[in-house]
């Protein structure tokens, strides 16, 4: 950090803004190893004061790794090859706030008239990480007065291909008390690397409503610096925007909390969107199960459930099995659901099990039928044989219903660049004429009548945006299910010899 | 059996009692039924239903209570059962309601159910209760009505199931009742052998004696010549799972021989479905002569009667099963889930000579039976026979024995405990099967589809070098979503690389990993001779290379188009591109046939349905596979150190220059700016770009199987010997050939040339190397596999691992502290199951058997382990 000044107003009264004497280098230990403090430069003209934090990279990465609360929030800490002891993180956020407590907090006992003088500053900073990029550097910091210069600092010369780094080589320059320039890095360093090495608590709040008085009510990107300040802990996170809400209370009359609240619900949804096409699919698909009579239905591949609620909502499914292959999806349905918290009458109803459509399954034998929603897509080509085989082979529900999307009505999503899918880990997208001409075969070699619906707009060009496929165990019961033995028992059966 | 104990006075009753069983006491209220059970059993034996009536209402005598009570008494019974544990019910039990409930009870746990009824006069009955403060009020009626009810239910005890019934009439006959705990006729567990357990034997009485003289038994002959008994100079005992008769040339000389090593204490012997059927047919029962019975009632005919009374005695007297070894190996017929190991009902006799059969039949019309082994989770071993299989295998801790001798097949025996299988070939076909041999292996036929229960939950996994591998539950669910997500088609993937330990920890100045201290280990193992193999700075790479599509489709079920595949170690296709692995095996498979090395590496017998080779191999660059983690990680921080220090260094600069104290701090940071340069120069080294397959190197170091062998257990020299001639055919420039320096761990100069050459290997940029005994699968002294490789990484190589910063004293000196067993267990145990896989692989077991074995390879690498090392 660096003021300029002249002899009336000499530029190293910064040393008494810091509470550190220009001549000395001092240390100081903190939790992560030692910060020191010392001028590069210091006259009547020109003043400099350099903080250069040493981490000490073993112990942090010790520090880290243990289990539950000992351990730290960011897995990347754990790290040996951790950007950690090199970048402008919540660590030299911590260790600016502990060497420069006083000055943060605008004291200085000597000369009292000096903290609330704005002083010509420039800060630089060599390496920070910036989670949104140099725009996000200047979005952040130039509405609080500074003149920004961010430099993003490429991955590696010797490989141009590879880019730039998130780290930006950065420059502020303004007018400011060193107190606002101190806080406006506390909170702002890890805003930008989106990251802290230490659990946030509830006081983070107070710590950020401290630290941010007086220009955070007002900064555009507010809401932004609120969620990743505060670790995208979504109730501290409203929290902390109620709270804000209340201060502003007294200038404006505003209810926009709510909402924000709301969007924030929404935005964890998975689903793609627009999302009403997600809730008319799972319209689509309730229909035809309640057209199938269906009582005992299998949700294979039931992600974080939200099929699954609508089935709880309607008495005619009795008996509900949610199955995803990940843990995680499951997780998450069993708290979307309220698992823990729902009525016994409900929650006997439904099942949540971890499985695979990879391999034939006897726990799913026995159903009225099945839902493939949003599944096939997600399997490798060569392994939807096997897909097939565990669901039409071995499970056999009366019926099975399978939606993908329809990759001809891509071109009508104004948000997808041409020919990519929908989401990340499809495995493919397939026309109708490729998904029905799949459908008709596997109704053909397990027995089954298949139909087909549209789901959404049936656009006359391209058609729906989902396609669904309804299947039907073909009556009577085809060859292919095994024949009950036609020839009697052997004289030398068990059966007669167990009651000898 | 009974009287174990002391000669019983004149006046003792003894009353014997399994020493598992459900005992029923039987009496009316105050014939001493509580007093009884204290002075014969054990507390935990006895429950009473007083007392569970106080359990659930505060009191006693509360009638009300009683049918919570009873529930609360039948469920503790159950576990009790269950266990295996004596129990003894104390209720008056009067009613024959009351006593089926237990009966039933009983047969749900294979246990018999004993009665013992306390049959007193009225007057002691209601002086003892005139006695008790909480049943003076009880009217005298109560004990009239359960006197009638006991009169009455007396005859019929017997009838409703009660196995054995002790009546004793009078204080004097209670006064005077001892228990005896009887051993179960099945439990031999005192018997601690050795053994040695022959399969099915089906009237091949010529192979029986041949196989008993493998074994090392002398066969003993009567005037006759006949075969009578055998011994074993070493006292063995031989086993015999049943089967005995039926099919075979000599069902009466297989008897004879058997029968007398039975008698003689030589051997032990179950029924089988055969002998029982036998047993019938003399009995005079009407019985159908198929399935052999003929040939055996015909060769009989040749012999005297007394001979075959004495064969009717001799299979009415066999017992389904028996349990050996302190209960470590269950012998039967046809197989034994563990809750029936010991037990006995009915249903345990009919599983133990039958198996679990569905109650249908196929299209032979034998009985489709329900593959119970497949299931098996028990600690006991069990050792059966009764479906023919081509060979002999262990599943899950059991084995069939009976490997269709009689049908021109092999008679095999196991030493137990040795665990050694050994057997002899038919003399002929002596009976023509009624169906192929083949397809009747134990897990059912090739080609089921995989199950989820042959990889999901807590499993064990059999493996012929290092027994039970353990698999955790949420090892294998994570490894379920990586198997199902994103790995090849399972048929494509027979095996996964296992973890490799590094070297010990070195205390040598400047370094973490030394090769003195791999050389040291392998010398402490008493392994002599090792390889030393050049590291590849890649990512693995499992490569299945098929000679031709027809061959991929044949042996592996590949899809058209496909030739092989290259996998990640999590199983995950290498390349994105379908078209460039086919463009890698294309050039492999070019190496191989120049090399001529199909047919060489190939089991002729198993090469028929085509030609392939399984590899383990590293795939450069490592940027090809790694760029995420690179660029997300390594170079980012090559990107923020070299940000950070050019400033820093000046500000300190600057700062010294003003004569600002801080020299040390300078000195500190230049060596920091050194170390994070260094860094960037260490990963750079294996990062190259590549356009398609321009730019790929692929470094084979192990043939791993081809048709119908596993090479794993070749030495190194010799694969290294076969990947040279592979590289030197290499026409397209893809493989690259592995450095290898032989080293004896006993000679110093040797030792000394092994850590030059590792040092000059670093110093030229090398990630390091694998130190490997030079005979691949080596064993220590005390039978236990020896690690099949240690890594020696370059010190510069560490720094990508360990951080930039690693070298420095104060960090090296923390590092040092690191637990390298639980990596050493996994290696080994990973190990293991690859072996085990490529063994299933190479005997052409089932996919699923083989998958099992890869799965859990897969779900071991979940567990959590110190990811450095």
């Amino acid at each position: 950090m660096t003021t300029t000044g002249s002899a009336e107003r000499p530029a190293t009264d910064l040393g008494f803004l810091l509470h550190k004497h220009p001549g000395k280098a001092q240390a100081f230990s903190t939790a992560h190893g030692t910060a020191h403090v010392f001028y590069p430069e210091a006259d009547d003209s020109r003043c400099t004061a350099a903080l250069l934090l040493e981490v000490d990279p073993v112990a942090l990465v010790r520090r880290a790794r243990g289990k539950g609360r000992g351990g730290a929030p960011d897995s990347a800490l754990a790290q040996y090859v951790n950007d950690r002891p090199y970048a402008a993180s919540s660590l030299l956020a911590v260790a600016l706030s502990t060497v420069f407590a006083s000055a943060m907090k605008g004291q200085c006992k000597a000369r009292p008239e000096l903290p609330a003088q704005p002083l010509p500053l420039h800060v630089a900073l060599p390496a920070v990480p910036a989670r949104g990029g140099a725009g996000l550097v200047r979005r952040l910091f130039e509405p609080l007065g500074w003149t920004v210069r961010a430099e993003p600092v490429p991955l590696d010369e010797t490989f141009p291909e590879w880019g730039d780094s998130r780290y930006v080589r950065l420059g502020l320059e303004g007018e400011r008390t060193v107190a606002d320039a101190l806080r406006h890095l506390y909170v702002l360093l890890p805003v930008l690397d989106d990251a802290k090495h230490y659990w946030v608590s509830p006081d983070e709040v107070d710590k950020l409503l401290r630290a941010g008085e007086g220009w955070l009510e007002d900064h555009p990107e507010q809401k932004l610096i609120a969620d990743r300040y505060l670790a995208r802990r979504r109730t501290l996170t409203r929290d902390a925007l109620e709270r804000l809400e209340l201060a502003r209370l007294a200038e404006a009359d505003d209810t926009a909390a709510e909402e924000i609240d709301n969007a924030v619900e929404e935005s964890a949804d998975t689903e793609e969107r627009p999302v009403p096409l997600a809730v008319r699919r799972r319209e689509t698909i309730l229909g035809v199960l309640r057209e199938a009579k269906a009582a005992r239905v299998l949700d294979l591949g039931c992600g974080p459930g939200q099929l699954l609620g609508e089935l709880l909502k309607e008495g005619q499914f009795t008996d509900i099995v949610g199955m995803d292959v990940s843990m995680r999806a499951l997780q998450e349905a069993r708290r979307r659901l309220r698992l823990d918290r729902m009525p016994e009458r409900q929650s006997e109803r439904l099942r949540l099990v971890q499985g695979s459509l990879a391999y034939t399954d006897a726990r799913l034998k026995g159903y009225d039928a099945a839902v493939l929603s949003e599944v096939v897509e997600h399997v490798d080509p060569p392994r939807l044989s096997a897909l097939e085989y565990a669901v039409f082979g071995a499970a056999r529900p009366r019926t099975v219903v399978v939606t993908t999307p329809n990759v001809e009505y891509n071109v009508r999503w104004e948000s997808l660049p041409a020919g990519h899918v929908r989401h990340g880990d499809h495995r493919f997208e397939w026309t109708r004429a490729e998904f029905r001409a799949w459908a008709g075969e596997v109704a053909g070699r397990h027995g089954y009548e298949v139909e087909f619906r549209p789901v959404g707009p049936d656009d006359p060009e391209v058609g729906p945006p989902t396609q669904l496929a309804y299947f039907r165990q073909a009556e009577p019961a085809s060859a292919r299910t095994p024949a009950a033995p036609a020839t009697p028992a052997p004289a030398d059966s068990p059966a007669k010899e167990a009651q000898a | 059996m009974t009287g174990a104990t002391s000669v019983p006075a004149p006046t003792r009753r003894p009353l014997g009692v399994p020493d598992l069983c459900l005992v029923v006491l039987v009496g009316a209220t105050g014939s001493g039924k509580s007093t009884f059970a204290a002075r014969h059993f054990k507390p935990t034996e006895v429950l009473s239903s007083d007392f569970c009536r106080g359990l659930v209402s505060d009191d006693e005598n509360d009638q009300s209570a009683s049918g919570d009570a009873f529930e609360v008494l039948h469920y503790i019974a159950a576990k009790r059962l269950a266990a295996g544990r004596r129990t003894v019910v104390d209720a008056t039990n009067v009613q024959p309601e009351a006593r089926a409930q237990l009966v039933k009870l009983a047969r749900e746990h294979d246990v018999l159910p004993v009665a013992v009824v306390l049959d007193l006069p009225e007057e002691v009955c209601a002086e003892r209760n005139a006695a008790r403060a909480d049943r003076a009020g009880m009217p005298r009626r109560v004990i009239q009505r359960h006197q009638r009810e006991l009169r009455r239910s007396l005859r019929h005890l017997e009838r409703e199931g009660f196995r054995k019934v002790h009546v004793l009439k009078g204080v004097e006959q209670v006064e005077a009742a001892e228990i005896v705990t009887e051993r179960r006729f099945n439990d031999l567990r005192h018997l601690a052998g050795p053994f040695d357990i022959v399969g099915d034997i089906h009237g091949c009485r010529s192979e029986l004696e041949t196989l008993l003289a493998r074994l090392g038994y002398e066969v003993e002959y009567d005037a006759l010549g006949r075969a009578v008994d055998a011994r074993h100079p070493q006292g063995r005992t031989a086993v015999f799972v049943g089967d005995l008769v039926d099919r075979g040339p000599d069902s009466p000389g297989v008897l004879r021989l058997v029968m007398g090593m039975t008698a003689a204490g030589h051997g032990l012997c179950v029924p089988g479905n055969h002998e029982n059927k036998l047993g019938r047919y003399l009995k005079g029962r009407k019985v159908q002569h198929s399935h052999g019975l003929a040939e055996t009632v015909a060769q009989l005919e040749g012999e005297d009667e007394a001979f075959r009374g004495e064969v009717a005695a001799f299979i009415e007297g066999l017992v389904s099963h028996y349990v050996l070894d302190g209960g470590a190996l269950v012998v039967c017929h046809a197989g034994l889930p563990e809750k029936y190991h010991g037990r006995t009902s009915g249903r345990v006799r009919s599983f133990a000579l039958y198996g679990d059969t569905t109650g249908e039949t196929d299209e032979f019309g034998l009985p489709v039976r329900y593959p119970w082994a497949e299931e098996y989770r028990g600690r006991a071993a069990v050792v059966y026979g009764h479906t023919p299989t081509p060979r002999a295998s262990w599943l899950n801790n059991t084995i069939c024995l009976d490997t269709g001798c009689v049908f021109g097949g092999r008679m095999t025996a196991l030493r137990w405990p040795e665990r050694e299988l050994v057997d002899v070939p038919a003399e002929q076909v002596w009976y023509e099967p009624a169906k192929p041999l083949a397809s009747e292996a134990p897990g059912g036929a090739d080609g089921r589809p995989l199950d989820l229960g042959d990889v999901a939950g807590r499993r064990v996994v059999e493996t012929r070098h290092m027994g039970r591998v353990a698999v955790k539950e949420e090892n294998a669910a994570a490894a379920l979503e990586v198997m199902s997500r994103f790995a090849v088609d399972p048929r494509l993937l027979p095996y996964l690389p296992p973890t490799m330990a590094p070297c010990a920890t070195s205390k040598e100045d400047g370094y973490l990993e030394h090769p003195a201290e791999a050389f040291a280990s392998y010398r402490a193992d008493g392994v002599r001779e090792v390889v030393c193999e050049e590291k590849h700075m890649g990512s693995r790479a499992v490569v299945l290379v098929c000679r031709d599509e027809a061959a991929a489709r044949e042996r592996f079920g590949a899809a058209a188009g496909v030739s092989g595949a290259v996998c990640t170690r999590t199983g995950r296709p290498f390349f994105d591109d379908p078209a460039v692995t086919e463009q890698v095996l294309k050039s492999v498979r070019e190496a191989v046939e120049s090399a001529g090395l199909w047919a060489e590496l190939a089991d002729p017998a198993a090469a028929g349905s085509g030609h392939w080779l399984l590899l383990d191999a590293e795939l450069l660059p490592w940027s090809l596979k790694a760029s995420g983690l690179l660029r997300g990680q390594y170079a980012a921080v090559g990107a923020a150190s070299g940000a950070a220090f050019p400033g820093a260094l000046d500000a300190l600069e600057a700062a010294a220059a003003r004569g600002v104290e801080v020299p040390d701090l300078l000195a500190r940071q230049r060596e920091r700016a050194v170390d994070a340069a260094a860094f960037t120069e260490a990963y750079r080294r294996y990062c190259w770009p590549v356009d398609g397959l321009d730019g790929v190197r692929l470094a084979p170091f192990q043939i791993l199987a081809a048709p119908g062998r596993s090479l794993a257990a070749v030495p190194h020299d010799e694969q290294l010997a076969w990947l040279d001639r592979l590289v030197e055919h290499d026409g397209t420039g893809l493989l690259r050939r592995t450095g290898r320096l032989v080293v004896d761990t006993e000679d110093e100069a040797s030792v000394a040339a092994g850590v030059r050459w590792w040092l000059d290997l670093t110093a030229a940029g090398g990630e390091g190397m694998v130190v490997k005994p030079l005979g691949a699968l080596v064993r220590k002294g005390d039978g236990r596999l020896v690690q099949p490789g240690v890594k020696c990484r370059g010190r510069e190589y560490l720094r990508i691992i360990y951080g930039p910063e690693y070298t420095r004293p104060e960090n090296l000196d923390r590092l040092r502290v690191r637990h390298l067993g639980h990596k050493r267990s996994l290696a080994l145990r990973e190990y293991a199951l690859g072996l085990e896989a490529l063994d299933r692989l190479a005997d052409g077991e089932p996919l699923w058997r083989v998958h099992e074995a890869v799965f859990a390879v897969l779900a071991l690498e979940s567990e959590p382990v110190d990811p450095r090392l």
